[in-house]
């Protein structure tokens, strides 16, 4: 596993933190209701997801359903010429018609990532409501969209990038920030232009 | 980032084992979409796809018409019977036309072999092959595979037997190719006069006897015999074609204990396939259809982005 | 060089009137012009004996004009043209037109070739009588074969009268089941009908088998497989026949491989053949098996090529490129010397043919072929004298070719 250099903005141990108050900020707003469910954004959205649905979970005490969302196919740059990104199965195997639901993402930046994932939601059903949790708000917005819980809200450069490092995906557990001059790591490399996926996160 | 290395889809021959990955791959993302309420992403939109079809062939291009809606594509059909085509205008003409209105992809299916190269080299466009003539059908080969990989969990080390009219069939040449060149044992069988010249150097053992392409197949792949082959001298009879070449449930009984009954369709009912078999549990000739849908929506996104490369021409 | 009278040797000659009367070490000027050709091969003029000029009837692909000047810019002092025109040169009145517009446009010598049969059909003997009075020097139903071998025997039958070669155009119909390019790997591969070997091999044994019943003269145009040559190989062994047969250099130079990209310029019919026909066809130039090369020059409009490989016609040019590429991948790297080059290219088809040339005896027609073996040229299609643009060989560098031509002592080309 390459290691990264750069600003270190959350140890190991403060995700733990954050992603505990989070998730009871989710119970405390949510949790009188039948029927929520956690869906996790592809990649590094679906492990948060995992984790804040166990510490959920835990002190509902009942099942909530997780669901995983690929919102490739509703990126709105797939009209450039060029390589395709990399398709993944969406796997939503409940009904989402009138549950509340609660998308999952690490980085929030312009929104146009999320602003696919609500595409991709309503061709899935008529959820009842839709709210937001990120791991980290690093500003930037080229949308007019917010997160209802955020774990931390960050100042950064337009060419900065915000790495999220996961267990389950990297093997280490942090997140840092990398100046323009230093190259992101693995597929999560910034390119100039913001766009999904791209530049640390959106 | 994935994509397939040419701009066109021609042959399963240009394809690089990781190009037929990821297809496959990323059909089996696709397939969840069939599945929803509304079966419809964005991921074409403001593309526009040409369907030039020189040949009838409902099953085709209703399951690329299919795909290219499913992405929300621009859709625009062409067959010989409307097109110029009939009054002299060659396929370069039409082609040159068509590429006035700027398609992305234009998806062929044409009874001369390499018809597609010849459009693949003179337009911007990406150009996927629906099935060239005796040569290739890339997507249904790659449709197969899908169908397989579902059922079996892998292609590598299976054995599939492609049984019938060797010679006249595309999807014969294009699965052999690639089930060879994902690892699986690639057998052929048919009548002698109905086997080319030098098959075998595409990767598939050769045989004449039924017993001995099926003995121990995981995969039995029966193809259409049409009638004309007859008249043609190629056989004296389809009842005669039956008896050597038929699939029976009797037949079947050589094969492997789960292995599973595959026809590109249309079927014949009675002439190479006998009906207890085609509807049998262990016929996957209708997942073969769900199938080709996912796999042309793969095809048709990962091209998506490639009109407008350079022209793949293949060494000249 | 001059292979007809095993003379090889640095020397002047001399020419007068259009005729060579001297060749000798050193010979005083007298007043003609002198064309110093020190360093190259100066051999009797070659002669193509199987090109399609076109004319009359597809003007568009080429014409008697640019056929000819094509020829001569290949080296060639006469070619030899096949009678698929539209109309058919079946008659005399064709042969008349032809010979005229050749007087008229030609600065080589055009030799008409006449159908055998009405119409190239198969069915009926042209008027090959009138034809000969008006000039032709052999038939052929080119283009075609002479399927029934009743019509065959009879025509063969009836040219002897005339002492003229019928060149047969080989291929069994129905063996050859509408293919377009060689029964093989590279058939099954791209999924295009196939042309079985068969199918040249059993007319060239029919053929063979006619000329010894008849006592006729057969040519055999084109042939491409190792067993066709064998055929006639055996046959002339055994004596009694007058069979003899050309190959073309694309049937010495490539295989069927060339098709792999769909290219309709590497369509032509016999098709192209594997490696082991290849091979059979070079050692037989370099034996003798093989009497001569002739181009079997088949201009196409480009229209007309850029069709679906299945539908575009058969055939490729090859007046401008024959003798370069020969030099250069059989004489250069000693295959075959320059007295079999001039067997090959001049002596043999002229002896074909009836016609006085092909030597360069004091007396005879000045028609000469000077050759540059350190020539370096590329094929360019876009260059070409000739309206076809349809070879196979574009982008080749080859080394040594034509240096100039002259036909009854005038230089109607030099590079
Ligand atoms: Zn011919
Ligand atoms: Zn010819």
């Amino acid at each position: 596993m390459r290691k990264i250099k750069g600003k270190s903005l959350m140890t190991a141990a403060e995700i733990d933190l954050v992603l505990t108050r989070m998730a009871a900020e989710i119970v405390e707003k949510l949790g009188p209701e039948e029927a929520f469910a956690v869906i996790g954004i592809r990649r590094r959205g679906v492990p948060l997801a995992r984790r804040l649905c166990r510490r959920i979970e835990a002190a509902v005490k009942r099942p909530v359903p997780l669901g995983i969302l690929d919102i490739t196919l509703y990126r709105d740059d797939l009209t450039a010429i060029g390589n395709r990104p990399m398709l993944r199965e969406t796997l939503i195997d409940f009904d989402i018609d009138n549950r509340s639901l609660v998308l999952v993402d690490d980085v929030l930046y312009t929104g146009r990532t999320i602003r696919s994932a609500l595409d991709g939601l309503v061709d899935l059903g008529r959820p009842r409501r839709v709210q937001l949790a990120v791991l980290v708000d690093r500003g930037h917005r080229e949308l007019p969209i917010q997160a209802d819980y955020v774990g931390k809200t960050v100042q950064t450069e337009e060419d900065e990038t915000v790495e999220v490092r996961l267990e389950e995906e990297d093997g280490e557990e942090r997140v840092v920030l990398l100046g323009k001059t230093q190259p992101a790591a693995g597929t999560r490399k910034a390119r100039g232009a913001k766009s999904p996926g791209r530049g640390g996160g959106a | 980032m994935a994509s397939l290395s040419q701009k066109d889809l021609l042959s399963i021959e240009q394809l690089s084992v990781d190009d037929i990955g990821l297809v496959l791959d990323t059909a089996e993302a696709l397939r969840e979409v069939s599945a929803r309420a509304v079966k419809k992403v964005p991921a074409l939109r403001g593309k526009t796809v040409i369907n030039l079809f020189f040949e009838p062939s409902t099953r085709t291009r209703s399951s690329f018409e299919l795909a290219e809606k499913r992405l929300s594509a621009d859709i625009l059909n062409f067959s010989a019977s409307s097109s110029s085509v009939t009054k002299g205008e060659t396929l370069l003409d039409t082609a040159r036309n068509l590429e006035a209105m700027a398609p992305d992809i234009i998806v062929i299916r044409h009874a001369s072999a390499g018809a597609p190269h010849l459009l693949g080299t003179e337009c911007r466009s990406s150009v996927v092959n629906a099935g060239d003539g005796m040569h290739e059908h890339p997507t249904q080969a790659l449709l197969d595979a899908l169908t397989v990989r579902s059922m079996k969990g892998r292609l590598e080390g299976l054995k599939l037997a492609i049984i019938g009219d060797i010679s006249h069939s595309r999807v014969a040449r294009s699965d052999t190719l690639l089930f060879h060149k994902m690892g699986a044992e690639v057998w052929v069988c048919g009548p002698p006069t109905l086997i080319p010249a030098d098959f075998h150097l595409l990767g598939a053992r050769v045989t004449g006897f039924m017993e001995e392409a099926i003995e121990g197949a995981d995969v039995v792949m029966m193809l259409r015999l049409q009638n004309e082959r007859q008249n043609e001298a190629f056989i004296p009879s389809t009842r005669e074609y039956f008896n050597l070449y038929g699939l029976s449930r009797e037949r079947m009984r050589g094969a492997r204990k789960n292995a599973i009954v595959m026809h590109p369709g249309p079927m014949n009912r009675g002439v190479e396939i006998e009906s207890e078999v085609a509807d049998a549990d262990y016929s996957v000739i209708l997942d073969q259809v769900a199938n080709g849908v996912a796999t042309r929506m793969a095809v048709l996104y990962l091209l998506s982005g490639n009109s407008g490369l350079k022209p793949g021409r293949e060494s000249r | 060089m001059d292979p007809s009278r095993k003379f090889d040797r640095v020397a002047d000659v001399a020419i007068d009137d259009g005729r060579i009367v001297e060749i000798a070490p050193r010979i005083a000027q007298k007043g003609r012009r002198e064309v110093d050709a020190r360093g190259l091969a100066v051999l009797p003029g070659f002669i193509d004996m199987h090109v399609h000029l076109r004319e009359p009837g597809r003007e568009d692909a080429e014409t008697i004009e640019t056929g000819t000047a094509a020829a001569a810019r290949g080296g060639f002092t006469a070619v030899a043209c096949m009678p698929n025109t539209q109309p058919v040169n079946d008659s005399e009145a064709v042969t008349t037109y032809i010979l005229k517009r050749a007087r008229e446009v030609s600065k080589i010598a055009v030799y008409p070739i006449g159908a055998i049969t009405r119409g190239s059909r198969g069915e009926t003997l042209a008027e090959i009588g009138e034809m000969v009075r008006a000039g032709i020097v052999a038939i052929s139903d080119d283009g075609h074969p002479v399927s029934d071998g009743q019509v065959m025997r009879r025509a063969l039958e009836y040219s002897r009268l005339f002492n003229l070669p019928v060149i047969d155009h080989c291929e069994d119909e129905a063996l050859a089941a509408g293919g377009v390019v060689h029964e093989g790997y590279w058939s099954t591969k791209l999924g295009l009908r196939g042309i079985s070997p068969a199918a040249e091999e059993v007319q060239v044994a029919r053929d063979a088998i006619l000329a010894r019943q008849t006592g006729a003269r057969i040519h055999i145009a084109h042939l491409s497989t190792r067993k066709s040559l064998e055929t006639v190989t055996r046959a002339r062994r055994e004596g009694g026949v007058n069979l003899t047969c050309e190959v073309t250099p694309h049937h010495l130079l490539l295989t069927d491989e060339r098709v792999a990209a769909y290219d309709t310029h590497a369509k032509m019919n016999p098709p192209l053949r594997g490696r082991d026909d290849v091979d059979a066809l070079v050692e037989g130039i370099a034996s003798g098996a093989v009497d001569v090369i002739a181009t079997d020059h088949a201009p196409h409009t480009l229209g007309d090529k850029m069709l679906e490989f299945d539908r575009a016609p058969f055939g490729v040019v090859g007046l401008e490129t024959a003798v370069s590429l020969v030099c250069d991948r059989f004489v250069r790297p000693g295959v075959i010397g320059l007295g079999r080059l001039a067997e090959l290219f001049s002596l043999n088809p002229a002896r074909i043919l009836n016609l006085e040339r092909g030597t360069l005896t004091p007396g005879a027609w000045a028609d000469i072929t000077v050759l540059d073996l350190g020539r370096q040229t590329e094929v360019r299609a876009a260059t070409f004298a000739s309206r076809g643009r349809n070879t196979p060989f574009e982008g080749w560098s080859l080394c040594g070719g034509p240096a100039m031509t002259v036909v009854r002592g005038k230089v109607v080309w030099s590079a």
